[in-house]
């Protein structure tokens, strides 16, 4: 089995993976970081959206060997020291999540999306998180966050996810 | 919904991975995954070997060459989104590139895996035809050709490219005056399109068509384009009446199937609006450069 090493939310691992694996399947089952949710395995929910190499990435859509050497952020790695994120936060106040299975996509996308775009409009953000379904709260609340999100990142202190 | 097991190469050079290629005949090129990988885990491709090109260098490079921009086959969709270079060579790949499924989609997908992919409803490849861009391919055993985009795509999600051979690279002639656009009507924003259509136009000083070219997708089994009818609306002078009559005429001239996502009058109706929308506002971005 191919040996390769992954920085995910900053903490080095070297692991054996077999070439099929995906690189959802080995931050869940090696891992043990089961923040990052499969829902459809195609491409198309988003729910197992993370950041690889600071970009936001399907992971059911990368195999774990093509991502030897990659530095990842998990939903894990948003919270600091017991502090929720800006973005978790907001969705926390906005009520923008209920079975919250697309919450962990819908975070990473949000946190990449604010980091290039500070300053969203509304239908900005809408598009910036089309690539991301959610079956059960409802798009309303979800942007009302992001839009919080926004504006709490802007007032406050850079939360940006360093990728250095 | 896991990808049947397979073996796996991560050539470092291009003359690696032809080899590599070379070797078996159940072998796959692995670029951004964003299709190839979703078929995997469908168990709709099966492949015995995958060549994983991501760490190629080589494949990743954009050069400028004059009148032309070499693009790798491994540029990613974001890069063709941002890059300076190909915005000033060819404006409309960041226009298409902003319809392309969603970030995260454009995060890792490649210009040449969505040119060797081939789905009839992609924009790279209605570009590739309206641009004449050419494709250069090679092979351990065949050497290198240079394929232009018209005898490149065959049918649906078939192009000439052979099993054993890769795509190196894109040569994407500069667009130097005149004026682009592209529209297309998605169900919802990022899906893939119903219909897409994209057009250039060049304007004479005295408001006439000097050049137009116009591509669709979506509306058969690889990108369509009429050379004739094109040739047609020369010397013509450009007027919202030519560009409809040009629109009716397109969509007069296809033929698209029905599937489970439109009938084939509705694929049609779209074509004809969007290439007038495209074809009109190319030809204001070409008045609106020429008077400046
Ligand atoms: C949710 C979702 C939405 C999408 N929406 C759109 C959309 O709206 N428009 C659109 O155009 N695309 C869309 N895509 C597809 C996306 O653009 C892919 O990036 C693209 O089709 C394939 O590029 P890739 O680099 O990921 O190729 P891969 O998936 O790695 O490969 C695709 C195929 O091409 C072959 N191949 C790849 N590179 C080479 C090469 N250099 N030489 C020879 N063969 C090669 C592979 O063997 C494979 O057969 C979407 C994808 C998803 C998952
Ligand atoms: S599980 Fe990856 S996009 Fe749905
Ligand atoms: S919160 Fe249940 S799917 Fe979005």
């Amino acid at each position: 089995m191919p040996n390769i090493t992954l920085t995910v939310n900053g903490t080095q691992h070297h692991l054996d993976v077999e070439p099929r694996w995906l690189l959802a399947d080995v931050l869940r089952e090696q891992l043990n970081l089961t923040g990052t949710h499969l829902g459809c395995e195609q491409g198309v929910c988003g729910a197992c959206t993370i950041l690889l190499n600071g970009r936001p990435a399907r992971s059911c859509l990368t195999l774990a060997v093509t991502a030897d050497g990659a530095d990842i952020v998990t939903v894990e790695g948003l919270a600091k020291d017991g502090e929720l994120h800006p973005v978790q936060e907001a969705f926390w106040q906005e009520h923008a999540l209920q079975c919250g299975f697309c919450t962990p996509g819908f975070l990473m996308t949000s946190v990449h999306f604010l980091n290039e775009n500070p300053n969203p409009t509304r239908p900005e953000i809408r598009e910036a998180l089309s690539g991301n379904l959610c079956r059960c709260t409802g798009y309303q609340h979800i942007v009302n966050a992001v839009e919080r999100a926004a504006e709490t990142m802007r007032k406050g202190a850079n939360h940006a996810i360093s990728q250095d | 919904m896991k990808p049947p097991a397979f073996e796996y190469v991560c050539p470092a050079s291009i003359a690696e991975a032809l080899e590599a290629l070379a070797a078996r005949d159940d072998a796959k090129v692995l670029a951004g995954g964003q299709s190839l990988i979703p078929m995997m885990n469908m168990r709709l491709a099966r492949p015995g070997l995958l060549v994983d090109i991501n760490r190629v260098p080589e494949l990743a490079a954009i050069q400028d060459e004059g009148d032309t921009l070499q693009i790798g086959a491994l540029v990613r969709h974001y890069q063709l989104e941002t890059d300076a270079r190909i915005k000033e060579a060819f404006p409309l790949i960041p226009a298409a590139e902003r319809l392309i499924g969603h970030p995260a989609i454009r995060s890792r997908g490649t210009i040449g895996g969505s040119l060797s992919h081939a789905d009839p409803a992609a924009e790279l490849p209605v570009l590739a035809m309206l641009g004449d861009w050419e494709m250069t391919v090679a092979s351990r055993d065949g050497g290198v050709r240079r394929i232009p985009a018209a005898e490149f795509f065959m049918s649906y999600l078939m192009t000439t490219l052979g099993p054993d051979e890769l795509l190196t690279h894109v040569t994407v002639p500069k667009q130097r005056t005149g004026g682009s656009h592209i529209a297309e009507f998605a169900v919802r924003s990022g899906d893939f399109a119903l219909a897409i259509a994209a057009a250039m136009v060049e304007l004479a000083d005295d408001g006439s068509v000097r050049s137009v070219r116009f591509a669709l997708g979506g509306v058969s089994d690889v990108p369509w384009r009429d050379l004739d009818l094109e040739s047609s609306l020369v010397g013509a002078m450009s007027s919202d009446a030519l560009w409809r009559e040009a629109g009716r005429q397109a969509a007069e001239a296809i033929d698209p199937a029905d599937d489970i996502h439109a009938s084939s009058s509705h694929r049609r109706q779209l074509a004809e609006t969007l290439l007038t929308e495209s074809l009109s506002r190319a030809a204001e971005q070409a008045r609106e450069r020429s008077s400046h």
